[in-house]
């Protein structure tokens, strides 16, 4: 058994590279693209980062090699000391509980066959929870889900309230490690508000660690206490959220500071 | 008279009687962009389906008109109605990956539409496709015409969704949060580039956020929706200045501001939602006897 470890997950040297198969020739195999270019990074217990990157930087990808649902073509994955770079789904079955993932993509995540109820119950049983109806209909209440909607099907929410099905369904399985990707920017303020005081309640209470993709770094600055910045599968910069704020290095992080949008007509912009 | 009328629009869940539309009245004038927001479940993406005539079949409209250039929707038959709304109107969903097809090349659905919709040949439909992606900002549109859905990041598919709804130069487009899956650089591209066709093109917009920051932006109008009602219509400067609705004002002192970190981001209280739905509730009662 490895020993307990201060630093949760930790990212080493990470290479993924995928198939191109828009170019893949009729006979042999198709030429590969680099999407992660050696990434590396330790999370320390308890600690909440966000990740941020301009579109098609490999944040999604990242995360999905994080816990496993994609396997890095080189370099190592550490959860909690446990090498789980090449480890196989039986090896990662025990593990899998302890990791989440909270997809961009609401729907395409849940089940549209599945009634809201069993989306969330179904990892519970799986992992063999006790008390699972209770469960669920608190972790409805904690995504502010009224308890009516665990009768609905996917397609009968609308797209703020899969997103929180997403949520909910991920925080029920009471899990070490979250990876949130772009899970707020479906939601109105109010919403947002909520979702990321439960986070940060989650991380103060039960010491959950939170690795946090978003784009909206009014978000980031609020939750994160420090900040990774992707740009094209490698890593641009890495700092403590208030540096990152009061003198952005690289030239994009810069950009993205300037292209905000505040809530004010006059406001120059661009 | 504005391109798009929305008078009176009341829908409701069938069977369950659950009003999800309340007497919605909006207009968009040609050139103009309206915003709406309002929070998650008010009502937002309803009304987008119900003018482009696809909402659920779990949901039926009670009363009320969309007018779309003079001519009320909901009087014709349905093949006509159709036809009239695939001539003028495109809506930019919100869900990227289920709004485009997961067996197809991306190419082929973007220039569908121009040789369906607009009658072109398909090489120039194809032509057109390559400069729309390049136009949002995609770095190998080769690459990404030949590629399916699932091989593109979220940011990708929800441009590719921006440009074809643009490649037919419709009158109306409706954007159902176009641009949430978007880094702010390029986010701030995007917007852009729409008021630059919009402006080209003379489109109305309706543009379905909950981004106050982008209302700022891009709109000239806002609507505020809450349970389904308009609870507030106005221009946006006065808007910034001072909102006028309490539920209205919450929304705006919630949202955030990363220059002022500690000030934002606050849940709306308690207070301002039981008097928004008291007015929501004395409005159907309203309705309920007049
Ligand atoms: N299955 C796949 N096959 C080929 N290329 C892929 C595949 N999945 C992702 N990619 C490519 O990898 C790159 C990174 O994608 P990823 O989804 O990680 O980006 P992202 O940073 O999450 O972007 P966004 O902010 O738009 O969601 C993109 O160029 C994408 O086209
Ligand atoms: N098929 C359906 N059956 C029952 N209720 C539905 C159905 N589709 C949507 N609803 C409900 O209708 C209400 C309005 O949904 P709509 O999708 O318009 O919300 P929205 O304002 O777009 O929210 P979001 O910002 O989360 O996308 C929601 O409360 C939703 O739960
Ligand atoms: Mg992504
Ligand atoms: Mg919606």
């Amino acid at each position: 058994m490895a020993e307990p470890c201060a630093e949760l997950h930790v990212v080493e040297n990470l290479h993924l590279s995928l198939p191109d198969m828009t170019r893949k020739p009729i006979f042999g195999a198709a030429p590969r693209i680099e999407i992660l270019r050696g990434i590396s990074f330790a999370l320390a217990k308890g600690s909440v980062v966000g990740i941020v990157g301009g579109s098609g930087s490999g944040k999604s990808t990242l995360g999905r090699a994080m816990v496993r649902l994609l396997e890095p073509t080189g370099g190592r994955v550490l959860f909690d000391g446990i090498d789980i770079t090449h480890r196989g789904e039986a090896g990662l079955r025990p593990l899998r509980r302890r990791f989440q993932m909270i997809f961009q993509d609401p729907t395409s995540s849940l089940n549209p066959r599945h009634r809201v109820r069993t989306i969330i119950a179904e990892p519970l049983r799986l992992h063999g929870f006790a008390d699972i109806d209770a469960r669920v209909v608190r972790a409805l209440d904690q995504v502010g889900l009224a308890r009516e909607m665990a009768g609905r099907f996917p397609h009968e929410l609308s797209g703020g309230q899969r997103q929180r099905v997403g949520i909910a369904r991920a925080i029920a399985l009471e899990p070490d490690f979250i990876l949130a990707d772009e899970i707020v920017s479906g939601l109105d303020v109010s919403s947002q508000a909520q979702v990321l005081n439960l986070l940060e309640r989650l991380v103060r209470d039960l010491g959950l660690t939170l690795a946090f993709i978003s784009h909206d770094l009014s978000v980031i600055r609020r939750l994160c206490s420090r900040v990774i910045v992707l740009r094209q599968g490698a890593v641009v910069e890495d700092r403590p959220t208030a540096d990152l704020f009061a003198a952005p290095a690289a030239e994009y992080t810069r950009e993205l500071l300037a292209s905000i949008p505040l809530p004010d007509p006059d406001q120059t912009w661009g | 008279m504005s391109f798009l009328t929305i008078r009176n629009l009341s829908a409701e869940l069938k069977g369950h009687g659950v009003p999800l539309l309340r007497r919605v009245s909006l207009q968009v004038a040609a050139g103009e962009v309206r915003g709406l927001v309002g929070e998650s479940g008010a009502g937002k993406s309803m009304i987008g389906k119900a003018i482009l005539g696809i909402l659920p079949r779990a949901v039926a409209i009670t009363g009320g008109e969309i007018l779309l250039d003079g001519v009320d929707l909901l009087q014709l038959p349905p093949a006509q109605r159709r036809r009239r709304i695939g001539a003028s109107a495109a809506l930019i969903p919100q869900d990227p990956l289920t709004a485009l097809n997961p067996s197809r090349r991306i190419g082929g659905q973007i220039t569908d539409r121009l040789v369906d919709i607009l009658g072109w040949q398909r090489a120039r439909a194809e032509a057109r496709a390559r400069e729309l992606l390049a136009e949002v900002q995609i770095a190998e549109p080769e690459r990404v015409l030949r590629s399916y859905p699932h091989e593109l990041s979220g940011g990708m598919r929800q441009r590719i969704l921006i440009a074809s709804a643009f490649a037919a130069e419709p009158r109306l487009i409706v954007a159902d949060e176009p641009t949430t899956a978007l880094d702010v650089t390029v986010q701030k591209q995007i917007l852009k580039l729409i008021q630059a066709m919009q402006a080209r093109h003379g489109t109305a917009l309706l543009f379905v956020t909950h981004d106050l920051g982008v209302v700022s932006k891009v709109c000239q109008k806002l609507s505020v929706l809450y349970a389904g009602m308009v609870v507030e219509d106005t221009e946006v400067r006065p808007f910034f200045a001072g909102p006028k609705h309490a539920y209205s004002a919450a929304l705006l002192a919630a949202t955030p501001k990363y220059t002022d970190p500690a000030a934002s981001l606050q849940p709306v209280p308690e207070a301002v939602i039981e008097a928004v739905r008291r007015e929501v509730a004395d409005a159907d009662r309203r309705a309920g006897h007049g």
